[in-house]
Parts: structure tokens; C-alpha cells; sequence
């Protein structure tokens, strides 16, 4: 549960720096659906499952040190080939309109966006329809 | 562009957040702890094609739109994972991994 309020925060946090990126369109959206929508969705499921006041399992020393030996391994390896590689930043960036955005989104010339916009309608459908038959279909066990 | 932010300040608050989920799923033991790791994953990377597509290639927006498409495939994924860990806990009333060893009951 505490854990669900600390992901909210770090969603607020992504969502700021979208904004001080001036892309306000892709933070609103971050807002809507990860704030809005899986945080709520999230919390509902933990009120279902959660046994309240039931302490949380701690997970096993050995193990917790093996993945963070990896993590701090991986998290140094990817820092070193950031940091030696120099980047060509842009001379001028901007952000983008929410018009410029729609538009290059439902374009079909070059570079258009319109196949996978219209395939993610069709995988939100799919989705919509699959967890509502997986939900529904139970037989109770025990 | 952020003001006295370069983009090698946003790429290591990515990168550290990547591997914050990547430990934090392998060493949770219940199913909505590693559900909230893969959501940190798929933030911090879409958080990395914003900055890379605004700071190097600002005349585009395909890093926009991918990552406009990460979000939706992460809301379905988890609206489908959160059914089915829902549906799991109706079976054997228990949502640690340890319990759930079989693929079929």
C-alpha cells in the first residue's frame, strides 16, 4: 500500500519533467492514466488481496545482495557508456503542439503514425474484452 | 530544453531508475511489488525517449509518440495483470510467487 503511494509520487515527478520539457500534452496524459487510472486500479486491487496488518515477507539476504551486486553493476555500465559518449545536442530544441502531434499521429504519408494508432484501438479492444472473460470465468477451488 | 539541465543529467536519473525496478523485481516476492517494478521500467524508458528525441532531434516527434504508445501498452498490460493476479488470489487465496508454481490447476 506504501508502496503504491510512493509510485504515485514518482509518476508525479516523471509527469514534471515532461512538463518542464514542454511536452504538456504527453504529461497531461501521464496525469490522466497513470495517476488517474492504474493508480486507482492498483489500489483497489491491493484492498481486495492485501491481509491488513499481516507484515510484509522480507525477502532473503542473499538474494537481496545478488541483485543489488547486478543492479549497481549494470547501473555503473550503462553510466560509464553514457558519460563517455558526447552528445550533438540540437541548437535550438522546442516542444511540440498538441495540434503538430494529433496531426503526425493520423498522418498516412511518410513517417505517419496511423497503423499502430489503429492497432492499439483494436489491442485496447482486445484487452477490454480478455479482462472481462478472465475475470469473470472462476471456479472456486478450495 | 531544460535550463542548466543536459541531457546526460536526465539519462542518469533514467538509468537509475531502470535498475531501482530491475532490483526491485527480482527481490519482491509478491506479484503486485513486481507489477509496480515493471511500471517504474517502462517510465523510466519512456522518460528516455522524450529527452533523447527533445534534446538531439527536436524537429521530430517520433520519441513522442512511442512514448504516448508505451503508455497505453503499460495501462492494458496492467489492467490485464491486475485481472488475472485478482482472479490467481480467488484460486488459492495467495499472491506470492512461491505459491503460484504451477501453470495450470
Amino acid at each position: 500500500m506504501r508502496s503504491i503511494i510512493y509510485l504515485l509520487f514518482v509518476l508525479l515527478g516523471v509527469s514534471g519533467i515532461y512538463f518542464m520539457l514542454e511536452y504538456n500534452f504527453l504529461a497531461a496524459v501521464e496525469l490522466a492514466v497513470y495517476a488517474g487510472g492504474i493508480i486507482i486500479l492498483y489500489i483497489n486491487a491491493i484492498m481486495l488481496i492485501d491481509k491488513i496488518g499481516v507484515p510484509m515477507e522480507k525477502p532473503k539476504v542473499g538474494r537481496q545482495i545478488l541483485a543489488g551486486i547486478i543492479s549497481v553493476f549494470s547501473l555503473a555500465v550503462s553510466l560509464f557508456a553514457i558519460y563517455s559518449y558526447h552528445f550533438i545536442q540540437a541548437a535550438h530544441p522546442r516542444g511540440t503542439s498538441v495540434e503538430q502531434l494529433g496531426k503526425h499521429l493520423l498522418s498516412y504519408g511518410d513517417n505517419g503514425y496511423i497503423l499502430p494508432f489503429e492497432l492499439i484501438s483494436i489491442f485496447f479492444l482486445a484487452v477490454l474484452v480478455g479482462a472481462i472473460v478472465i475475470a469473470k470465468t472462476s471456479k472456486p477451488i478450495k | 530544453m531544460i535550463e542548466g539541465v543536459s541531457i546526460y543529467e536526465i539519462l542518469t536519473l533514467t538509468t537509475t531508475v531502470f535498475f531501482i525496478g530491475v532490483y526491485g523485481f527480482v527481490t519482491r516476492k509478491n506479484l503486485m511489488g513486481m507489477l509496480i517494478s515493471i511500471e517504474l521500467i517502462l517510465n523510466s524508458a519512456a522518460v528516455n525517449f522524450v529527452a533523447i528525441n527533445k534534446y538531439l532531434f527536436p524537429a521530430k516527434m517520433d520519441g513522442d509518440i512511442f512514448s504516448i504508445f508505451i503508455i497505453a501498452v503499460a495501462a492494458a498490460e496492467t489492467a490485464l495483470a491486475l485481472a488475472i493476479i485478482i482472479n490467481l488470489y480467488r484460486l488459492v487465496l495467495s499472491v506470492k510467487t512461491k505459491d503460484l508454481e504451477t501453470m495450470k490447476y
